[in-house]
């Protein structure tokens, strides 16, 4: 239950072209992440999906059936909302209960199946409060859990934990990937962080102006990114890009380096540069570096680098992590 | 917050507006009330003496204060009925894109700046009119007797033409509520399978609770005041068939020169108006909370 397939989707507003014909396929179980700039068309993408928008031409299969023009609620999948999109008169049990009320359900089901799904997530202590009197996090539990009581063929989420604090952010996640491991049902979940993409993700969509510039395992996008933009999009801090002479001589038009895979040293290497500022974290030291060229780069070095505001350095990697691109940033080899 | 000190100085400064808004109040609320204890009548002057409670006897038991007691709360009522449910349909309508809508929006609105007496000499020459009304050809044209609107229904045609002047009130105000209703909240209740008349009943009509009831709350204030619509069309009749409190009072004191009865029927009023009030301050002050 739950594949969903998508087929030369386009769509238009007017005259404007947000996403060119489109084709991708989401496995049974799997969890995806959209993932791009904002404005890359990866919220339209899944209001595609959902219905909530027409598609201009293409069709959408969900479970090998054509879903293309069936209403949203008949589709069989569950969002959740940016903004949560909870009912702000109703209490959160009626909030859960709304669904399965519109579904006909009789009212002991509804009950023991709301009952249920506030003790997944731990809701059973607020479940008569209204969701102005919730926090962030609660709030965005309450909207998850009128996504579960439908037992939906599919999860999708629109930037859910974009408006929860850092701390918050990094707990949700990890709930999520737990519902994610207990329920196994499909999960599509867009997002414009791409930490949530690796950490979250069975398969990232990468998506840029509503092409999709790569899909594959979090680690395959890092290792092998298809172009300069999903290696510079993918990987925290973002890869180093040099091009013109450098570039050259390792038989390239652009060269990428990440700033995990670069050595410091402050007698030889491949780039000679200054550093500028130096971010002691403890853990790590991040060195941003101007080469002798006027480019920047970010070094991630281990804590005990003893470097500071305008020390000279050299800096070098190992061939086999020096990534190239052609003219038209697609990568070579 | 405040020190002791800035509150104090803030009493002191506020206080000449409070004496005034004061003095406004209470000068006209105790004269009223000392001329109803009177027998003034504008006929007889000099002649003032003081009587109790005759006059507030006299305007209690007339048969003239129960139809318009009965004819106020119709009025009421009727216009409340129309405007809310005619301005939650209109607003849905408007809130949909539509080709021009600025322009609607705006003739939408228009009756509201027309004045009382205006529109509705306007209705009464020009559309409840038996001979040359627009109604009445509408009627002859379909082979019908034109219908007499103001000798047959009165209280019905000024419930109409209040109602018409009411409508663009409370069709703005939930028009701007309904603009204020997050779309995702719409979209949320269209993934959870609500159709459209759940979407209404369930959603919509909940977000706008709040701003009906400050409707309703407004337009009753004004509504138990109505006047000129019935001096211009009716004059109260036939009969007292449309009279209201407002209008019997205006009856009382200047068309029979009775200065203290009319006194005494304002000073009904205002308690009737004080007990409409204090019911809408509590059904308010429960949706405002929430």
């Amino acid at each position: 239950m739950g594949s969903i397939t998508l087929e030369n989707v386009t769509k238009s507003f007017g005259d404007v072209e947000v996403i060119p014909p489109l084709n991708l396929e989401i496995n049974e179980g799997e969890f995806v992440v959209f993932v791009g700039p904002s404005g890359c068309g990866k919220s339209t993408l899944l209001r595609l999906i959902a219905g909530l928008e027409d598609v201009s031409s293409g069709s959408i299969a969900i479970d090998r059936e054509d879903a293309t023009s069936i209403r949203p609620a008949r589709r069989g999948l569950a969002m959740v909302f940016q903004s949560y999109a909870l009912y702000p008169h109703m209490s959160v049990r009626k909030n859960i209960a709304f669904p399965l009320k519109m579904a006909g359900l009789e009212q002991a089901d509804i009950d023991k199946k709301v009952d249920a799904a506030a003790n997944i997530l731990n809701l059973s202590d607020y479940i008569d409060r209204k969701p102005g009197q919730l926090s962030g996090g609660q709030r965005q539990r309450v909207a998850i859990g009128r996504a579960i009581v439908r037992e939906p063929k599919a999860f999708l989420f629109d930037e859910p934990l974009s408006n929860l604090d850092a701390a918050l952010r990094v707990n949700m996640r990890l709930e999520i990937s737990e519902l994610h491991q207990d329920l196994k049902t499909t999960m599509v979940y867009v997002t414009h962080d791409q930490v949530e993409a690796m950490t979250m993700a069975d398969k990232i969509v990468v998506l840029r102006a509503g092409v999709i510039e790569q899909v594959g395992s979090p680690l395959e996008l890092y290792r092998k990114p298809a172009n300069k933009f999903v290696a510079g999009f993918i990987g925290s801090p973002n890869m180093n890009f040099l091009s013109g002479e450098a570039a050259q001589k390792h038989g390239a038009h652009t060269i990428g380096v990440r700033p995990e895979h670069l050595a410091c040293s402050r007698e030889s290497g491949m780039w000679k540069g200054t550093v500028g500022v130096a971010e002691h974290l403890g853990s790590d030291t991040f060195l941003y570096v101007t080469l002798n060229d006027g480019s920047n780069f970010t070094v991630r070095s281990d804590g005990n680098v003893d470097l500071n505001h305008g020390d000279t350095v050299y800096l070098s990697a190992e061939p086999e992590n020096i990534y190239r691109f052609d003219e038209n940033e697609q990568a070579i080899g | 917050m405040a020190t002791d000190h800035s509150r104090i100085a803030a009493r002191f400064m506020i206080s000449p507006a409070v004496l005034l808004l004061l003095g406004w109040m209470i000068v006209p609320l105790s004269m009223t009330l000392y001329f109803s204890f009177l027998d003034y009548n504008l006929l007889s002057p000099g002649m003032e003496e003081w009587i109790g409670f005759m006059n507030y006897e006299y305007f209690l038991t007339d048969p003239a204060f129960f139809a318009a007691l009965g004819n106020t709360f119709l009025l009421v009522a009727g216009v409340l009925v129309i405007t809310i449910t005619g301005g939650v349909a209109l607003a849905l309508l408007l809130d949909q894109p539509m080709w021009g809508q600025g322009i609607v929006r705006i003739l939408v609105i228009a009756p509201f700046f027309v004045m009382p007496t205006v529109s509705a000499l306007v209705w009464k020459n020009m559309f409840m009119n038996p001979v040359n009304g627009l109604f009445a050809h509408a009627a002859k044209a379909m082979g019908l007797a034109p219908f007499d609107f103001f000798a047959h229904a009165p209280l019905f045609s000024i419930i109409m033409i209040v109602a018409w002047q009411w409508l663009p009130f409370a069709t703005l105000i939930l028009l701007t509520v309904l603009q204020s209703l997050d779309k995702e909240q719409l979209e949320a209740a269209k993934m959870d399978g609500a159709r459209k008349m759940s979407r209404f009943v369930h959603i919509i009509l909940p977000h706008m609770s709040r701003a009906i009831t400050v409707v309703i709350l407004i337009q009753t204030i004004f509504l138990l005041s109505i006047f000129a619509e019935i001096l211009v069309t009716t004059n109260g009749g036939p009969g007292y068939a449309s009279t209201n409190i407002t209008y019997l009072v205006y009856a009382q004191s200047l068309l029979q020169f009775d200065v203290g009865g009319g006194s005494a029927g304002g000073i009904v009023a205002v308690v009737l108006a004080n007990i409409v009030a204090i019911f809408l301050m509590r059904m308010i002050g429960k949706n405002l909370e929430a």
